[in-house]
């Protein structure tokens, strides 16, 4: 057992902050509502440090609390990528010596997500926080189609090229939209018996390993990730299936 | 402005004298081509508006009848006048028989085209005339309610319902902002053609619609009563129906558009000709409104890396601006962009930063720059976030930018809450306000690092738009040249829409527009 809670100070102590707007013009009622609020979420000792009018009839208050509630930790499973990431010049080797081959990936931002910022984070050639990205690894052909890309294009190009592995990214989240994106995804390819075919992964700043296991990929990178972490998981994979 | 750094004069001409060459390489297949959405465009300034039973708007469905009979060639505004004249009605009940089936326009008997025109520049000049009122009514309101000093607040609204997006606009004006962009939804820029009517529903943003801006200028007028300064209001003139939006913004009173030259190329795979024609228009209409347009640059730098591709960025803005000249904008209508996206990591990464938008500033002292914030290095830590977009406003307040795209501390986790806008509201106002003549007390020491990186940065500039006028700007996109994209002469989506111009084609907006904003002499 190693039960935990919020530390503010001192152990145990369960401080946390939070943050939020009320529909409702400032005064003292929208601030004891504020209080009430954060009660009502079960926390103790509420102090309403701040609240501002911010027009329209919106309050917005900043308000510290403690909780009494804990976790244990060692109750806690996480499915997270179980791949040890090795440098882009030990991943270069790892392929010429346990696949024999240069790999294939294709990568994409599906549905009508324009944002490819994590997308070329990992594929660019320039990569990503000091990391070069997969388009420079001289023992992977990456292909980057960029953004808007439908699902059927990405799955075409994944074919026309032999790739070993399909990126998606997705920023947008409104709505559930990269939800819908990814089920899609996975459905055409079940629908054509190519699911099997392709090492399926998913990158976005909110995505986890969990979701995308969820959905039906193989892997979920979120923010942070940089290109070795996905090529890493890639290689190894790949020798993992040929073995 | 004093200036503070030592900008090489004959380089900047050079500069200039390149990008010039470099617009005269593609001035030939814009003045031989028309495309589509120029067409749609067209028939929106002849008063034509409205959609069919399928939710088709009619600039779409008149243009779409005559590109099939393959006659577009002679620009629709001749098709269009000869059914006025033939059959004694408005376009707009000409694009409303056309599409009840019940005329086609290349069918009917054929007048002479001095009276055709005649006509047809009788409501031509009802729109004109209708854009010169409100081009009035923002000077004498901005003479009522003057805007803020810049920078100017610039915030983005993005709910994907006009209705919720008017509220948060109305709040962030109270709150100071002087510009509220209503983001697009995210799919519009591949739409060729623009949705009908108020819409409730969009992804990552919301629909530009002619209502959307009515509704969005009508409240923020009520706003700008009440908060005493001018509220701008922006949107988005570009993809596949550029021209088309900024016509739109001229009718209803925007104030500023997003419009670059290269954007939709680069980062939206539209066809490169189809851009460069469409751009030629809408910036002449934007022209005509009086609207500030805001450039992409910032765009290449989410892309390629802040550091080393900083050149990149000012060889873009020359050509911008050159581009822009030539479709009649202002320099104070040229709101060129760039960003702060270094590596916050990086030791002077800041001197670096200031560098680069000071160097800006001295080479267009009149263009109200537009300054994008970070965004590539927010990561969720929101604290961090929040001082980096504090880190942007010092820079931008030190270096005279004028319009400041405030960053958010939440980028990267959401569209922004109401409170997070309001937040860097605070936070631009807070250090505008507490450095707000810091600019003037500032010289940079003439062997500094914030002077070395500067000449560094345009020697590096002249050196790319040489070797751009050299190959030309086609094949410098097709070779990667810009944010690292390459986009292949014939490909990209759109391309389809260009259409070479017989030799009496006909386009009485663009002959008005140009002879107004003296485009022929």
């Amino acid at each position: 057992m190693n039960k935990i809670r919020p530390y503010g100070d001192t152990q145990n102590d369960g401080k946390i902050q939070l943050s939020f707007t009320l529909p409702a013009d400032a005064g003292p009622e929208t601030k004891e509502a504020a209080r009430r609020f954060a009660q009502k979420m079960g926390l103790k000792e509420v102090d309403v440090v701040y609240m501002q009018d911010l027009g329209e009839g919106f309050s917005f208050f900043v308000v510290y609390a403690k909780s009494e509630n804990s976790v244990d930790l060692d109750k806690i499973e996480v499915a997270k990528v179980e791949t040890e990431t090795m440098t882009y010049y030990e991943i270069n080797n790892f392929i010429k010596e346990k696949i024999g081959r240069k790999i294939n990936v294709v990568g994409a931002c599906t549905g009508f997500d324009a944002h490819t910022v994590g997308l070329d984070a990992i594929m660019n050639m320039k990569g990503y926080a000091g990391e070069y990205g997969l388009e420079r690894y001289p023992e992977i052909n990456a292909y980057n189609l960029g953004s808007q890309v439908p699902n059927e294009d990405l799955i075409k190009k994944g074919l026309e090229v032999n790739a070993d592995a399909i990126l998606v990214s997705q920023v947008v989240t409104q709505k559930g939209v990269h939800i819908n994106n990814l089920t899609e995804l996975v459905e055409l390819l079940e629908a054509e018996k190519l699911r099997e075919r392709f090492l399926l992964i998913v990158g976005g700043p909110r995505i986890s390993h969990d979701l995308a296991l969820e959905l039906g990929f193989d892997a979920g990178f979120g923010s942070g990730t940089t290109p070795p972490d996905v090529a890493s998981y890639i290689v190894q994979k790949i020798a993992e299936e040929q073995r | 402005m004093n200036e503070k750094i030592d900008v090489d004069k004959t380089k900047v001409e050079k500069c200039r004298k390149a990008s010039s060459e470099i617009a005269d390489g593609i001035q030939g297949y814009i003045d031989n081509n028309t495309t589509t959405s120029v067409e749609r465009t067209v028939l929106r300034l002849l008063g034509i508006n409205g959609v069919d039973e399928q939710d088709i708007p009619l600039p779409n469905v008149v243009v779409d009848h005559v590109l099939k009979d393959g006659e577009l060639n002679r620009g629709i505004a001749f098709w269009v006048g000869n059914a006025v004249l033939e059959l004694d009605i408005s376009p707009q009940e000409v694009a409303e028989a056309v599409s009840a089936g019940e005329i086609s326009l290349t069918e009917l008997p054929l007048h002479d085209s001095a009276e055709v025109k005649n006509k047809t520049e009788y409501y031509a000049e009802k729109m004109i005339k209708k854009i010169q009122k409100n081009n009035l009514k923002r000077r004498e309101m901005q003479k009522k309610f003057p805007p803020g000093p810049k920078p100017w607040l610039y915030v983005i609204v993005a709910t994907g319902n006009i209705y919720e997006d008017l509220k948060q606009a109305k709040a962030a004006a109270k709150e100071g902002a002087d510009i509220v962009a209503v983001i697009r939804s995210t799919a519009q820029s591949l739409l060729d053609y623009v949705p009908y009517g108020a819409t409730t529903e969009g992804f990552g943003g919301t629909y530009a619609t002619q209502e959307n801006f009515r509704i969005m200028r009508e409240g923020l007028d009520e706003a700008i009563k009440e908060t005493g300064h001018y509220v701008q209001l922006v949107n988005y003139c570009s993809g596949l129906s550029m021209p088309e939006i900024a016509a739109m913004g001229a009718l209803e009173r925007l104030d500023m558009m997003l419009n670059d030259a290269m954007y939709g190329i680069l980062f939206r795979d539209i066809n490169m000709e189809r851009t460069f024609i469409d751009q030629y228009f809408s910036r002449m209409i934007n022209a005509y409104a009086d609207i500030i347009i805001n450039t992409g640059e910032d765009n290449y730098l989410t892309t390629a890396d802040a550091v080393e591709e900083a050149h990149t960025v000012l060889a873009s803005e020359f050509i911008n601006e050159e581009l822009a000249f030539r479709s009649g904008l202002k320099a104070e209508q040229m709101g060129l962009g760039h960003a702060f996206e270094m590596n916050p990591e990086i030791e002077d990464g800041f001197l670096m930063e200031i560098a680069q938008a000071q160097l800006i500033r001295q080479i267009f002292p009149d263009a109200p720059l537009k300054y994008m914030p970070p965004t590539k290095f927010m990561d969720g830590n929101i604290f961090r976030g929040h001082l980096q977009d504090g880190m942007f406003n010092l820079a931008s307040i030190m270096t005279d930018q004028g319009i400041q795209l405030l960053g958010m501390l939440t980028e990267a986790i959401h569209t922004p809450f109401i409170q997070d806008r309001a937040l860097s509201i605070e936070n631009a106002k807070y250090i505008f306000n507490n450095a707000r003549h810091l600019s003037d007390e500032i010289v940079f020491k003439k062997d500094g690092k914030i002077q070395k990186r500067a000449d560094e940065v345009l020697d590096e500039t002249l050196k790319m738009l040489q070797q751009i006028s050299n190959k030309g700007l086609i094949k410098a996109v097709e070779e990667g040249m810009f944010a690292d994209i390459s986009r292949l002469k014939n490909g990209g989506k759109g391309a389809e829409g260009v259409i070479k111009k017989s030799k009496d084609y006909y386009n009485p907006l663009m002959e008005i527009i140009k002879e107004e904003l003296r485009l022929n002499e």
